[in-house]
């Protein structure tokens, strides 16, 4: 049978992958879908971990459902906003890649 | 709960996740993360969460992947140039990613409730949109109203930030 832990094994890889991303790539884009993959990691824990805290009625905690549903509404505000930024930094540099974003290198 | 069905969304969300970060194209990496986020869609399906799943993918494979390849269409961004690859940031960053990895499994190995498997619900809900609902509207109105406020600064700054600078 499936138990929690598969489903956290499940997160877990898939959040080090959300990581490698943003730790490897250099295409800002990337780093954004990259950044989304680590949020949806942290939902599935947090759904795996509601259905397995069933309560004293037979009903899985809802609590956790409503703190996913607040990430995937502030996720999607986030990229809205990221992308934005995103739009404005190709309009003043011409580019995407953060080698070439080199202002603020020490 | 089929096991098999797991396995299957389990290998189809990692492989497509790993696919967003291996592919050098950005719209290939973006179709991917839409797979991705279905298979993830079906394993909530599968902890009985219907109402998570349904928005991942109304939220996620509709809205947000399609702003994704609203702006890699509107800045035309290509395969991008294969560039000399820095191999001690490669290396690195691998490394840490490992390193993560492993100790997050280290740490579910220890944590005795993970080998148990989940136990049975006392019916088979799928009303759980009215009890997100209820929460929702009852213990969690302010933050819910919060949350509102937040996407409307949001879609304000996102008009801000694109509009052309009057020259």
């Amino acid at each position: 049978m499936i138990t929690l832990g598969d489903y956290l094994v499940v997160s877990a890889i898939l959040f080090t992958i959300g990581f490698a991303g943003v730790m490897l790539r250099r295409n800002l884009i990337v780093i954004f879908m990259s950044l989304e993959l680590m949020l949806n990691a942290a939902n599935l824990s947090l759904v795996a971990f509601s259905r397995f805290r069933v309560g004293a009625n037979g009903l899985p905690d809802y609590n956790a459902q409503v703190l996913v549903f607040f990430v995937i509404t502030v996720a999607a505000a986030e990229v809205a906003v990221g992308l934005a930024l995103l739009v404005a930094l190709y309009r003043a540099r011409q580019t995407t890649d953060v080698a070439d974003i080199t202002s603020l290198k020490f | 709960m089929s096991p098999f069905l797991f396995w299957i969304f389990a290998v189809l969300t990692v492989t497509f996740g790993a696919a967003v970060v291996l592919n050098r194209n950005p719209v290939a990496s973006a179709l991917s993360l839409v797979v991705s986020f279905l298979g993830l869609s079906a394993l909530f399906m599968s902890l009985d969460a219907f109402f998570v799943g349904i928005i991942q993918v109304l939220v996620y494979a509709g809205a947000v992947m399609v702003l994704f390849l609203f702006i890699i269409m509107l800045l035309d961004i290509h395969v991008e140039e294969r560039r000399r690859i820095n191999w001690v940031a490669a290396v690195g960053g691998t490394g840490v990613a490992v390193i993560l990895l492993v100790q997050i499994c280290v740490v579910i190995g220890h944590f005795q409730s993970a080998r148990r498997i989940f136990p049975p619900l006392a019916t088979s809900t799928t009303d759980d949109v009215w009890h997100i609902g209820r929460l929702l509207f009852n213990n969690y109105n302010l933050p819910f109203q919060i949350i509102g406020v937040l996407v409307l600064v949001a879609t304000i700054g996102v008009v801000l930030l694109s509009r052309r600078e009057p020259r």
